[in-house]
């Protein structure tokens, strides 16, 4: 079967078109805008330093945007990442601290992860219980559950062992180890649902679950998986939180879920699925935090913050919808010339 | 799929179905646990402490009257908690500003109501999901609370005003805040069980493009309700300023949470269409009750967290796995006559 290929219909502006559809063009751009803006206010804001505190800041963000992303992709939603990440943080270093070999305790924490993950995907899919209350309840329970094996302890970065806590303040070349593992972490899941088949499977879910279910698509395998890699990525932010602060108490990680959520929205994935790219959710989350670290340089009170981030969250769905209609109103138009 | 079941299919599972709708359930248990909590913790069934729990539940109560009509439209609402906190915040500007406090009162619901136009305006005007708008407005509204007032308190209220708030009717022990509380609940359970409007809402959200058809007006049923739920919002962030006696941007941190677990519990379906006030009600009970029996019997409140969380699943869980195991139940009786 041969499709003949698409004619391009003529719209007026080309370059709005092109910012207005590929999301990461326009957040690339929204970046430069702003680090350009604030590096003209105070040029130190490009030193090797405030870079590197800026890729610190990320990491962390980066990776469970990753994972939020798999699971937004399919018509769901994993409030209960920032739970996840304390429970493995606390874990991870209470570990530590007892004296488990470092290889051994990080891989508790991301066990830990997967074991929230799938729990979290077993209750969506087995139990049919909407994401948003089952991740809402988990997040509770995962919260709890950390304040119950804390207490009102915490474990402190004397208790870790240095080579541990050095890995978590290095950096290659000026970048920060963590940033590296976030990064590759980020390619690797880019790749996975840019070019597998399980991978296109979750956009298949988001947009269309019936059509799924009658393409032969596992949904139950499928949703498992992404909830499942949610909760590992939110077990080795929680590993790498340890590294990078040391400190770990059972608030490790609260309300953090609603950042990762903006990240991904700000970033470009649609909140009921089938649309979106890792490394648009990537871009969001840096946005976030250069934002969160530009307002001081800009002298702009901290307190401007968050109101920022929300205006930016209503911003970019508004973006979305004014995008899906051009996109729709074009596709009638060009309807109409070949009927 | 037409066939139906035998009469003698599962007789208990049907009766089961006739008698547990899940608000008889919550409000069974409610009624259960506040009468072991009263034999068994000391001090929760006196007077005093029934007076502190609906003192504490008001703020979550108010919040979950108008979100279960949202909830049951098949919206949702998570900015409840931020407008609590920036009308709360601008009720201290305007307080610090030398405004009398009865004029503070009534200008603040209005700025609720209005913040509550702003999602339903972007949630029906432009078609956007609420669940992602009202997260955008959840971290804005907050924003602008602490722009307004940044980390600062406003603490000098009048005495007659914050008394009130903690008082009781003449020395009957009945909070003063009983009053609005059943006069509110009165209403909208009345709304939506004997009017239209209700009628409205469960066919908005049981079936929207039928809703249309029938000549709902779904989009504006929607607009006004996220408008009463900022006014709602509104008239909480004055309650709860003026109960603690500060005006602080971090007001009600948190509490949409609780709310939508409270809606939930109650038995509203988050797809919409189902529910009942009545399970909401006694879900705000049952978990502000269990939250003073812990704080009375010293149990730690970690316990409550994971108890709110496992409650939150378990409500949606619970019906779920009986209709299934139903099912199961009633295929294999199937299958077993037909093999006869």
């Amino acid at each position: 079967m041969t499709i003949p290929a698409p004619t391009r219909t003529p719209t007026g502006s080309t370059v709005l078109d092109l910012v207005l559809r590929f999301r990461a063009l326009g957040l690339l751009l929204a970046l430069a805008v702003l680090v350009g803006a604030t590096a003209s206010v105070n040029a130190r804001f490009l030193s090797g330093q405030s870079v590197r505190d800026l890729l610190f800041a990320a990491a962390v963000t980066v990776l469970l945007a990753c994972g939020m992303t798999t699971v937004v992709l399919t018509r769901g939603i994993d409030l209960s990442v920032g739970s996840t990440l304390g429970l493995a943080a606390y874990l991870t270093a209470d570990a530590m601290s007892g004296g488990v070999p470092v290889p051994l305790a990080v891989l508790i924490g991301l066990l830990v992860g997967l074991a929230c993950g799938a729990a979290n995907g077993a209750i969506v899919h087995f139990g049919k219980v909407p994401p948003l209350v089952a991740t809402l309840g988990t997040l509770y329970v995962f919260r709890g559950i950390v304040y119950f094996t804390a207490g009102g302890s915490r474990v402190n970065a004397s208790d870790l062992p240095g080579g541990f806590l050095d890995f978590g303040n290095g950096t290659l070349l000026g970048v920060p180890y963590l940033f590296l593992i976030a990064a590759a972490v980020l390619a690797v899941v880019a790749l996975f649902l840019r070019d597998y088949r399980s991978g296109r499977d979750l956009y298949a879910l988001g947009s269309n679950p019936e059509a799924a279910a009658l393409a032969g698509i596992p949904a139950g395998r499928r949703l498992m998986t992404a909830y499942a890699l949610s909760g590992t990525l939110a077990g080795l932010g929680g590993v790498l939180y340890a590294a990078r602060f040391g400190t770990v108490d059972a608030s490790a990680g609260y309300g953090m879920e609603l950042d990762i959520v903006a990240a991904v929205v700000v970033g470009g994935v649609a909140i009921f699925g089938g649309s979106g790219t890792v490394l648009g959710a990537a871009l969001g989350a840096l946005l976030l935090t250069v934002i969160d670290n530009a307002l001081p340089v800009l002298s702009i009170p901290p307190f401007w913050q968050q109101a920022i981030v929300g205006a930016l969250i209503l911003a970019a769905i508004a973006l979305d919808r004014l995008v899906a209609l051009r996109a729709a109103r074009a596709l009638r138009k060009k309807g109409s010339h070949v009927g | 799929m037409s066939d139906r079941a035998p009469a003698d299919a599962a007789p208990l599972w049907s009766a089961l179905r006739r008698f547990a709708s899940w608000d008889a359930v919550i409000i069974a248990a409610t009624a259960l646990f506040l009468v072991v909590a009263a034999s068994t913790v000391e001090h929760f069934g006196t007077a005093r402490n029934a007076g502190h729990i609906i003192v504490d539940l008001a703020p979550v109560l108010l919040l979950a009257l108008v979100m279960t009509l949202i909830v049951a439209t098949g919206e949702i609402d998570l900015s409840v908690a931020s407008t609590v906190g920036l009308t709360g915040a601008a009720m201290g500007w305007m307080w610090n500003h030398g405004i009398a406090l009865e004029t503070i009162m009534p200008l603040t619901v209005l700025l609720g109501a209005l913040l509550g136009a702003v999602n339903g305006l972007f949630i029906t005007g432009f078609g956007l999901p609420s669940l992602a708008v009202t997260i955008g407005t959840l971290a804005l509204y907050r924003g602008l609370a602490y722009v307004v007032l940044g980390d600062t308190a406003v603490a000098d209220w009048p005495r007659d005003f914050t008394g009130w708030t903690l008082g009781t009717i003449g020395d009957t022990g009945v909070p003063n805040i009983v009053v609005p509380l059943i006069a509110l609940a009165l209403v909208v359970g009345l709304v939506l069980h004997c009017t239209p409007i209700g009628r409205a809402v469960y066919a908005a959200g049981a079936n929207p493009v039928a809703a249309a058809y029938s000549g709902i007006a779904v989009g504006r049923l929607k607009c006004w309700l996220y408008v009463a739920s900022g006014a709602m919002a509104g008239l909480v962030g004055v309650f709860w300023t003026l109960r603690y006696s500060s005006a602080r941007a971090d007001n009600a941190y948190g509490l949409e949470l609780t709310v939508v677990a409270v809606v939930l519990l109650g038995g509203v379906s988050i797809f919409g269409g189902k529910g009942r006030l009545p399970g909401v009600l006694a879900a705000v009970v049952l978990l502000t009750a269990l939250q003073n029996a812990l704080r009375l019997a010293h149990v730690s409140t970690e316990t409550l967290t994971v108890v709110t969380g496992a409650l939150l699943i378990a409500a949606v869980l619970a019906p779920n796995l009986l209709t299934a195991a139903g099912d199961a139940l009633r295929s294999r009786r199937r299958r077993a006559a037909a093999s006869l």
